[in-house]
């Protein structure tokens, strides 16, 4: 995995709350043996209408969403199912980040694993970004703080060692596989 | 030694190398549960790597997700429809075979939904650690195991080293104080939990569910409790195994057997949570007033008895959900019009969940414009109930009895609804589209979708009952 370290840009701002993945990506999608090219579903059933015309009012369809790399979202963002197909879309879509007040566990993870930046932030500092789409925002791995237009600083929790890993592109099975000793020595001390 | 809970037992145990500030714990995984939809791309990587399983034995894949439930699809007469479930089963069936991995296949008599073979083989056993790239594999955890869902991208890393790198959740006790009422059943106290801590007031926990009315419930509704876990945002549930537990699993196929058998009580027997233990959080709530449950919203923690009114609520997403739904705030549950049932999912399918639905539907007609689907939750789940005669109870009052599967849960095999319509699903999600794009899920418990079935509008199945 490429490292990761800053992330510049405007947002588009989805003010709903326990976005499920099934929105993110709905299943009907899943029948896939491939990772590539979900962008196209995200959001399917939000972005377009049953006969697959393109929904001007949702805001991700909105001429100044192109290019965006910066999600913002209500709180409990990507709960639900296990699918990581969910991180994919919107990785495959342009995003880089989702900001929001929480997120549920297995999305959280499953982002991280593929350099999609989950940030939690307040609830003053979300309120402030949900009042403002668009506004341009800097995420920054390596401080773990999100900077506002206004320069105002929001400090994010990060798990320690899923950041060293997006910040120096480690591959975090191969460090997995580097642990087969001590593996087998468990299995072995199991085993009698 | 200091008091330690189930789930800490079972993590200590597991802790091949215990986690730092720096670093997460990397931690053993007892049992890897897969099937054809999460797994492909995990494969994909092994082969890239030049990887091979590092546990074959430790692996057991089922189909179940975009599997059809057409006897003819399964077993002869037609293709499986849908072109691309028909590649991803393929794609599991190669993947089993060059990689060693024993696949309970198509027409094996043993396949059936992942959460609900795993159990009834005896392969899920207190103290294990099981994951499965799915996230109703909190359903395990009713027998004391410490089983959660993962990500493709976790699945490859189970594969190739058997382990996972995990940080250690926080715990929440749940104490169920008081007894069920009759005719209410653990579909509507998960349901009830769920509402009162909501869809996020899991979230970094493992659950530990306590108390009398936990130790009261069957194997099967501890089972349907763990499940819904994943629904309040939890890491995983969790119950202490006990003679009930016990008792299940004796004889099962894959459950030790002999003197294996009697090592296995011994340990299991220490599993339960030590006398003053500490847990992160706890709650304490009183299951005697739980009434029958139904969802009226978009996720599971939006639900009310079925005899309640749709409550007001100021936010903008409540407004969205009630939209979609086609409710209003104040609107009487009861009563509400609906165009389908389903019974099924590894929340309510097994042959427990089958009987309370026969039960109401045994001598009666479904309503004339409802289409009811009942799908067992296995192959050995249908055998069973139609040995019981199950079937024809079904297929008498106008239900169609299907092979088993995911089915109408998640709709991957065509199983869906229509734009528009309701459906009263036994399943776990009422997300947007989850049945089908536009249809409309209101989750509930098997017997409340009989009631339903047989008038045509939700309906308490208290009302059905001698």
């Amino acid at each position: 995995m490429n490292a990761l370290r800053k992330i510049r840009s405007r947002t588009v701002v989805l003010p709903v709350n326990d976005i499920d993945t099934d929105q993110i990506i709905p299943a009907r999608f899943l029948t896939t043996t491939d990772r590539a090219g979900f962008g196209r579903m995200l959001f399917a059933d939000w972005r377009f209408d049953a006969s697959g015309r393109s929904r001007p009012d949702c805001a991700l369809n909105r001429p100044e969403a192109a290019g965006s790399a910066i999600l913002v979202a209500g709180r409990n963002f990507g709960c639900g199912s296990s699918r990581e197909h969910a991180p994919w879309a919107l990785l495959d879509f342009g995003f880089r980040a989702i900001v929001s007040t929480s997120f549920a566990d297995i999305f959280a993870t499953n982002a991280l694993k593929n350099g999609l930046l989950p940030v939690v932030v307040d609830g003053a500092t979300h309120a402030w970004l949900t009042a403002h789409p668009g506004a341009e925002i800097e995420i920054d791995l390596h401080s773990a703080v999100l900077a506002l237009p206004d320069g105002g600083q929001v400090p994010f929790p990060i798990e320690p060692f899923a950041r060293y890993c997006l910040l120096n592109g480690v591959d975090e099975l191969g460090y997995l596989l580097s642990q087969r000793p001590v593996i087998e020595a468990f299995e072995a001390r199991r085993a009698r | 030694m200091t008091a330690e809970t189930l789930f800490e037992k079972v993590w200590r145990a597991h802790e091949v190398v215990p986690e730092t500030a720096d670093a997460p714990a990397v931690l053993y995984v007892d049992l890897h549960l897969i099937h054809e939809v999460t797994t492909p791309q995990a494969f994909a990587v092994l082969r890239e790597r030049g990887l091979p399983v590092r546990r074959p034995e430790r692996t057991l894949g089922t189909l179940d997700h975009s599997t059809p439930t057409d006897a003819r699809e399964i077993f002869g007469g037609v293709p499986i429809r849908i072109e691309s479930a028909a590649r991803q089963v393929a794609a599991l069936e190669q993947n089993a075979a060059a990689f060693g991995v024993e696949l309970l296949g198509l027409q094996d008599g043993r396949r059936g939904i992942v959460h609900v073979i795993g159990p009834e083989l005896g392969a899920t056993q207190p103290g294990m650690t099981i994951v499965c790239g799915d996230s109703h594999t909190s359903t395990h955890g009713a027998f004391g195991t410490y089983a959660f869902g993962i990500g493709t991208t976790e699945v490859g890393h189970v594969l190739a080293a058997q382990c996972l790198l995990q940080r250690k959740p926080k715990t929440m006790a749940i104490e169920f104080g008081g007894r069920l009422p009759p005719g209410v059943s653990a579909k509507d106290l998960i349901l009830a939990l769920i509402g009162r801590i909501g869809v996020g007031g899991g979230t970094g926990h493992v659950i530990e569910y306590r108390g009398e009315a936990i130790r009261a419930l069957s194997m099967d509704g501890r089972m349907t409790v763990c499940n819904m876990s994943i629904e309040a945002g939890a890491k995983a549930g969790m119950i202490a195994p006990d003679e009930t537990t016990i008792e299940y699993l004796k004889g099962r196929s894959r459950a030790p057997q002999g003197a294996a058998w009697e090592r296995a009580l011994d340990e299991w027997r220490r599993l339960p949570t030590d006398a003053g233990a500490v847990f992160d959080q706890s709650v304490v709530f009183d299951v005697s007033e739980v009434e029958p449950m139904v969802t009226y919203g978009t996720n599971p923690g939006m639900s009310a008895p079925v005899g309640g009114r749709i409550p007001a609520r100021g936010d903008e997403s409540f407004s969205l959900s009630l939209r979609y739904m086609g409710f209003e705030p104040g609107d009487a549950l009861a009563g509400k019009r609906i165009d389908r049932v389903f019974v099924g999912s590894c929340t309510n399918s097994r042959l427990s969940d089958l009987r309370a639905a026969a039960e109401i539907l045994r001598g009666r007609r479904i309503a004339r414009g409802v289409r009811m689907l009942v799908v067992p939750g296995s192959q050995q789940v249908k055998r069973a109930a139609e040995g019981e005669g199950l079937d024809e109870v079904f297929i008498e009052a106008g239900a169609e009895w299907r092979e088993s599967g995911c089915s109408m849960c998640i709709g991957m095999n065509g199983d869906t609804a229509e734009a528009g319509h309701y459906v009263v699903s036994t399943s776990n999600r009422n997300f947007e589209g989850r049945q089908g794009r536009g249809a409309r899920t209101l989750l509930a418990s098997p017997a409340t979708a009989a009631a339903t079935a047989v008038t045509g509008r939700l309906t308490d199945p208290r009302e059905f009952l001698p």
